[in-house]
């Protein structure tokens, strides 16, 4: 139940794009049409699925205070390494990425092609970063972190999705010059935002 | 010398990194409830941001183009990692306020954006200049949004009331639809002042 009401607040009350504004790039750039939005979409949620399970392994382990205890060395296990979580994490998103694109170019060639340029840009998408470094502060236990990584990545679809299905009905309004592309965009995001915080009341 | 001052000049309006390139958005509206921090923010990123295009300049000729994406992102992660140390020693109180956004300037794509398209391809002394005009285009940005959500959110600036006592903040600037919202007023605004209509 406990991971259930984690899912459901991670997907639609603390959506990782509406609420917290994270991967906002690609979700603007990627959300012109409806497929591109959908591949990248379960990209992201096949990739912060992973990583972030990885990297609650890393921080487990080797970067928390006394996480080296288990080398039964004491010089080691009084390291506090917490301060090269970052660059560790980035390492680690940048390396699952290759490994996905590899696996998936062996033995799902079509969704790799239909992928395509989108999973070497999922590196630098801050959804996944945040995702992991979101974890290591609110200090989630492992399963805990499975549910996450795979919801938040499931909100960041849900929201692409969206906003995508959106704009292509709004394609031939007649918007004021200046507001056409980004602008319009960004009040579209608000207004959808707005819409998500609805489901703030939810308490499961 | 004149095409020096456009590096510095061209980024604070006509191409500005976050209204008209679309980079580093994500930063710029979550930081932006309060002037202060957005502040922190800006000089973080502006920093970072000189001191990336410097040392990848410098080593342009060096790097073989095909692994230039993992040196680009270490550099700037080992940047990150020093700002926050340095904030977190320094300035607990408000790196605890901006969270995890410091460590995604990482992934801000500014960052990564004037590496790979200024940086990459230019001298030490340009690059520096690049970095500090798309820095600054960033922070005006950054500086606009964080006062009309403060000001209209809680009737402060900078942590000084502007209003007499009674005043009602609306909670809408506060949070994430107001933030959409006002960026895209801004994005507006500039883009129909400059005339620069270039679609995404």
């Amino acid at each position: 139940m406990h991971y259930i009401s984690l899912a459901v607040e991670t997907i639609f009350i603390n959506n990782i794009v509406l609420a917290y504004f994270l991967g906002m790039c690609s979700f603007l750039a990627c959300s012109k049409k409806v497929e591109t939005a959908t591949g990248l979409g379960l990209a992201v949620v096949c990739v912060l699925g992973l990583t972030a399970p990885f990297n609650w392994a890393v921080n487990h382990f080797f970067l928390r205070e006394g996480a080296l205890a288990w080398t039964g060395n004491e010089a080691l296990a009084a390291l506090d390494l917490s301060f090269l979580g970052l660059i560790c994490f980035i390492a680690v998103i940048a390396s699952t990425v290759q490994l996905v694109e590899m696996v998936l170019d062996r033995f799902f060639p079509r969704l790799y092609t239909s992928l395509g340029i989108f999973l070497p840009l999922i590196t630098v998408n801050c959804s996944i970063l945040g995702g992991s470094l979101f974890m290591v502060e609110r200090a989630y236990t492992f399963p805990e972190t499975l549910v996450y990584g795979v919801s938040a990545g499931s909100g960041f679809a849900l929201a692409i999705i969206s906003l995508s299905a959106v704009r292509k009905k709004i394609r031939y309004s007649n918007i004021p010059a200046g507001l056409q592309g980004l602008g319009m965009t960004m009040i579209l995001t608000g207004l959808m935002s707005m819409a998500f915080m609805a489901f703030a009341g939810i308490d499961l | 010398m004149a095409a020096h001052k456009r590096t510095i000049i061209d980024p604070l309006s006509d191409n500005n990194p976050i209204t008209i390139q679309v980079l580093g958005i994500c930063s710029a509206l979550a930081v932006t409830v309060q002037v202060q921090t957005a502040f922190v923010m800006a000089c973080a990123l502006t920093v970072v941001l000189t001191c990336s295009n410097l040392l990848i300049s410098l080593m342009r000729n060096h790097i073989p183009s095909r692994i230039r994406m993992i040196v680009e992102v270490s550099v700037i992660a080992t940047l990150v990692v020093i700002v926050d140390q340095v904030l977190r020693a320094y300035f607990f109180e408000l790196s605890r306020q901006l969270s995890i956004f410091v460590g995604l300037i990482i992934t801000n794509c500014i960052v990564m954006g004037r590496a790979e398209a200024f940086a990459i391809q230019n001298r030490p002394g340009a690059s520096i200049l690049d970095g500090i005009g798309n820095g600054l285009g960033y922070s005006f940005i950054l500086l606009l949004v964080a006062s009309f959500r403060e000001i209209i959110g809680s009737g402060s600036w900078y942590g000084w009331n502007l209003f007499p006592e009674g005043y009602v903040g609306s909670g809408l600037a506060l949070l994430a639809p107001g933030a959409f919202l006002i960026l895209g007023i801004i994005i507006w605004v500039q883009r129909t002042v400059t005339q620069n209509f270039k679609d995404d």
